[in-house]
């Protein structure tokens, strides 16, 4: 394939993805940027070109060691739904931004911890940087069939290498605040994650299915190459030994690597998307190393004794059937591998770079005094300045060290460099008594073993066999031969140098630790990060600080950074949330915390004290008054808890007697009401009778008989009417109050009924109804106060002959048994009722409006005493109805009838 | 003969006014509730209303409206017969426009006579 043709491939690869950068840092909020899935994916920037070229190279060469570089992770990502959250809280609640700022808050917010873990991480990831670009070259020449060239300006890497710049100095520092989320540059990851690892899928399968005969055929076919059996086992317990250094390795890696602390943690958006994550990475792993052994076979089958580079298989075996479109696949997916890599490792370096190096060593001092604007354009410059150099050094790493080097092995060397960060940084996590001097030392004794034992050798060439030094140990020492230390030497030299440096670090960290306690400060933030369960919501508190600043002096600082609006809201939103008055003008412990949080994601965690400090005074405190004050603020978060469950107690109390209250003025208006009412009841008849006795006693020899006789009937039947609207009051009040007792016990309800059908069979002999009453078969027994029982069917019929049909009028009584209740049903074929009346109708004095005209004799009480004799037996009543079709009175009542019963 | 219209739900009460008001010379006309009443007075044009407020369907004060709104009527006068005796009953009855507001019970005699002052 021709150089042009593929850079063409390459322009248009690079601008799609280009284009959905822009795309998702425009849609920063939507769901398709900011998913658990998106997050998965984006971890995947683990998986880099190394992977992609080198596990192949490695399981051709040597075996199965390829696979520990997964297992680690694999086994370790379980944890991450406790460890990981752990981390992504502390680093949420202190806008931290890096490895470093988290590294070095927690061991007293130290600019030199910072700064050293900084350049450790620099001189790590430079070389894994150069490693990449190494890739992309050596695959470019590949697919174009080209030699590399020595010019600098005929190697396409060069051009690659500064788009890429541009690309990630761009995107990398849109936000001054280093802890905002790019969901440009992760979504772009995500997809390229995707990609490659499609693209190898789809390799794998073309080799293993399409120029071989699947798994079995090659494996068959490589049996019978040389060493094939040794290749893939473990081995004896050397090499499990070796093996499991490099699981332990990998596992600090996928903690520690500044670009999965950044995709992991700065860019995590959720703490629910670690759930997904824990399933979907491990899968990703998984589904990238199936087909690494049928292709690194594979080649060593096909290219036997050409001495070709097996990192590149998966290039040369399609290029070899003359699949172009399959080999530009495959180098469009290490190209992916090793851009994502390259990008995300370049933003978090720089984030590094200017926030824990330039700015708190270099022009802090200056940034003090400038305005927002020109402060902001000053970080940004410097972080895209730093993205740029860095990857312009690693380009000239590549051109002029590690051109002879395989992939595999410059990526471990990366990794045992990363992990002298391990001490300190789980120290920091579950270790009170960590402290900074303990973690520096660590840091830098390991680093100089490391150096020593992999470093140097690497740098002298592993291969000159002339090397005194390799071979004899420093000054002759056969004790300190770099790759036999201390006589060690059935370790691998990787596994070699990790062993080593881990130990002393370790024991350092430790020692140093236990031995000399650190400041006040450390302890204080130990306690933040160790117990960032208790502090996540007001962290803020645990805050431990004493002096005398003012926040209008602190103000100004942050306007300088924030400027004037986002300063006034972030101070209002501190007032709101600790329930501060604005007029305060003295700054407490908690208002500093706030206001270094506030500057941490522009300038890092060390600047942001060294620029809240000159504006403060602070006094000295001692570390046992840290840990009073620390004790009194558990103890106060602990009565603070009390107090609210308290007042939470007493407002409970006070919504329930406001409750009662308004049902005691509701019952009082209730009350009143009824008053008003029954007066007006009463008052009716009583006219009635007083007008007709006025009547006859003015006119009394005047008035005919007839009407005279008329007259006195109707003061007879108006008395009635009185005295028995007084009983039916007085009844119900009774029910009310409790003074009407209910007499259970156990009846018939069929012989109920029917004796109440006989109390009226008068009336309905005389309205010509005909009442039907379909009694039950058996006998059903109910617990009830027979008497009200009888009162309420009475009061029913009654009703119903009075609304039923007046001509053909139909009553049909019914008992029906249900689960644990029977019901009665009294139906008329009258009028029927409206559904808005169903409820108001059991109301007292309610009068229907759909009555006759002509006023039926009734209290208005009848109904509401049926439902309070119904509701003291504990039962329903209710009306069923259907306007023109009659109604259904239907009452239940519990059923008593079980066999315990009786 | 003046004509006067009685409203009202209870049959013992209206028995007992038909007969008063008759033998005071009155012609009597008897509705049961509002809107029975509206379709007399269309047809009469009575002189006095009597009037109850609680009745079914259509109440004193929707049927006192009616009255208002019909420019035949503008003479009529319009009694409350009521057994809501509050001040404040008693108040909105007339401020709607009765001219006489009597609670239950009253004296008949009584009602008579304040009938004949108002429409003299």
């Amino acid at each position: 394939m021709s150089s042009i043709g593929l850079i063409l491939i390459l322009v248009l690869y690079v601008s799609i993805l280009f284009y959905i950068a822009h795309w998702a840092e425009k849609r920063s909020n939507s769901k398709w940027t900011t998913n658990p899935y998106i997050y998965s994916f984006s971890l995947a920037v683990y998986c880099t070109a190394w992977t992609y070229y080198g596990s192949i190279g490695v399981a051709a060469h040597s075996g199965l060691s390829y696979l520990t570089i997964y297992l680690g992770p694999i086994i370790i990502i379980p944890t991450w739904i406790i460890i990981l959250k752990r981390i992504i809280r502390i680093s949420r609640v202190n806008k931290i931004s890096s490895i470093a700022d988290f590294i070095s808050l927690r061991y007293g917010n130290s600019r030199f911890l910072g700064a050293v873990v900084t350049l450790l991480c620099v001189f790590g990831i430079l070389p894994y940087i150069a490693l990449q670009l190494k890739s992309i070259s050596d695959t470019f020449n590949i697919v174009t069939n080209t030699q590399s060239s020595s010019n600098i300006f005929s190697d396409t890497t060069t051009y690659v290498c500064i788009a890429l710049a541009l690309f990630a100095s761009y995107y990398g520092t849109k936000y001054v605040d280093a802890s905002e989320n790019r969901r440009g540059i992760v979504t772009a990851v995500a997809i390229e994650s995707i990609l490659k690892l499609i693209f190898f899928i789809i390799i794998g399968v073309y080799v293993t299915y399409f120029v071989f005969d699947g798994f079995s055929d090659i494996s068959t076919k490589a049996a019978l190459l040389d060493h094939y059996d040794k290749k893939n086992s473990i081995g004896g317990l050397t090499e499990g030994i070796n093996w499991f250094f490099l699981c332990v390795l990998s596992m600090f890696a996928i903690f520690l690597l500044p670009r999965q602390f950044h995709t992991a943690i700065v860019e995590n958006n959720k703490e629910t998307h670690i759930r997904t994550a824990i399933w979907l990475f491990p899968l990703y792993l998984f589904l990238f190393n199936i087909f690494v052994y049928p292709i690194a076979w594979g080649g060593n089958i096909l290219f036997e004794g050409k001495g070709l580079n097996a990192d590149t298989y998966s290039l040369l075996i399609p290029q070899f059937f003359n699949n172009n479109v399959l080999t530009v696949l495959v180098f469009l997916g290490g190209f992916s591998a090793a851009i994502s890599m390259i990008i995300v490792s370049s933003i978090s370096l720089s984030t590094m770079l200017s926030n824990n190096l330039l700015i708190p060593y270099g022009f802090v001092g200056s940034l003090e005094n400038s305005s927002q604007k020109k402060n902001n354009k000053r970080i940004i410059t410097s972080r895209k300045i730093a993205i740029f150099s860095l990857i312009i050094l690693a380009y000239f790493i590549y051109r002029y060290f590690i051109l002879e080097y395989s992939l595999f092995s410059i990526g471990l060397v990366s990794f045992v460099v990363i992990a002298q960060l391990a001490p300190a940084f789980f120290g920091a996590l579950f270790w009170k008594r960590g402290s900074k001097k303990g973690a520096v030392t660590g840091i830098i004794l390991g680093f100089i073993i490391c150096f020593y034992t992999l470093l140097l050798p690497y740098a002298i060439g592993i291969s000159s066999s002339s090397s005194t030094f390799l071979q004899e140990g420093l000054w002759g020492i056969e004790l300190l031969k770099p790759f036999q230390l201390f006589g060690l030497d059935y370790l691998e030299p990787i596994q070699h140098a990790f062993f080593w440096s881990m130990l002393v670090n370790t024991m350092s960290y430790l020692a140093v630790s236990v031995s000399f306690s650190g400041n006040y400060r450390e302890r204080n933030y130990a306690e933040m990060f160790v117990d960032i369960d208790k502090y996540i919501t007001n962290h803020e508190n645990a805050f431990v600080w004493k002096g005398i600043a003012y926040i209008s002096d602190i103000q100004k600082v942050l306007r300088r950074f924030l400027g004037e609006e986002r300063t006034t809201r972030a101070l209002n939103i501190f007032n709101l949330k600790y329930n501060i008055d604005k007029d305060i003008t003295t700054a407490d412990a908690r208002f500093i915390k706030f206001a270094e949080n506030l500057l941490t994601g522009h300038i890092g965690t060390a600047s942001a004290k060294i620029l809240i400090s000159s504006v403060i005074k602070e006094d000295e405190i001692s570390l046992p008054e840290v840990l009073r004050i620390l004790e009194e603020s558990k103890e106060n978060i602990i009565i603070n808890k009390k107090l609210t469950d308290t007042s939470n107690e007493l407002k409970k109390l006070s919504d329930q007697l406001k409750h009662v209250n308004q049902e005691l003025i509701e019952k009082d208006l209730q009350k009143d009401e009824f008053l008003d009412t029954v007066s007006h009841e009463l008052r009716t008849p009583i006219t009635a009778i007083r007008a007709a006795t006025e009547i006859l006693h003015d006119d009394h020899d005047e008035i005919p008989d007839e009407l005279r006789k008329q007259f006195l009937k109707s003061i007879i039947s108006e008395s009635d009417r009185l005295n028995r609207l007084i009983d039916k009051i007085l009844d119900l009040e009774k029910f009310k109050t409790g003074k009407h007792k209910i007499y259970l016990s156990k009846n018939d309800i069929s012989k109920t009924i029917n004796s109440t059908i006989d109390s009226v069979r008068q009336l309905i002999k005389n309205k010509k109804i005909s009442v039907v009453f379909n009694e039950p078969p058996q006998e059903i027994k109910a617990f009830y106060d027979e008497e009200r029982i009888i009162q309420v069917i009475h009061n029913l019929l009654s009703n119903a002959i009075k609304f039923c049909a007046p001509t053909d009028g139909k009553i049909n009584i019914a008992v029906i048994e249900k689960d644990n209740h029977l019901e009665v049903h009294i139906q008329n074929n009258g009028k029927g009722i409206k559904a808005e009346e169903f409820e108001p109708i059991f109301d007292k004095f309610y009068q229907s409006k759909n009555q006759n005209v002509k006023k039926p004799i009734g209290s208005g009480l009848g109904l509401s005493i049926c439902r309070q004799i119904i509701e003291h037996h504990k039962g329903t009543i209710w009306v069923e109805s259907t306007e023109g079709e009659g109604a259904t009175f239907i009452f239940t009542l519990p059923y008593y009838n079980t066999t315990e019963n009786q | 003969m003046k004509k006067i219209l009685i409203v009202d739900d209870e049959p013992n009460i209206v028995m007992s006014l038909e007969y008063t008001f008759k033998k005071n010379n009155f012609e009597v006309f008897i509705a049961r509730d509002g809107q029975e009443a509206l379709d007399i007075m269309n047809e009469q044009l009575p002189d006095v209303i009597i009037l109850d407020v609680m009745m079914p369907m259509v109440d004193g004060y929707a049927t006192l409206e009616q009255i208002k709104n019909d420019a035949r009527l503008q003479n009529c006068k319009v009694i409350f017969l009521s057994a809501k005796n509050k001040e404040k009953d008693i108040e909105k009855g007339l401020s709607l426009g009765a001219n006489l507001y009597v609670t239950k019970p009253f004296s008949i005699k009584k009602l008579v006579e304040q009938v004949q002052e108002l429409i003299q």
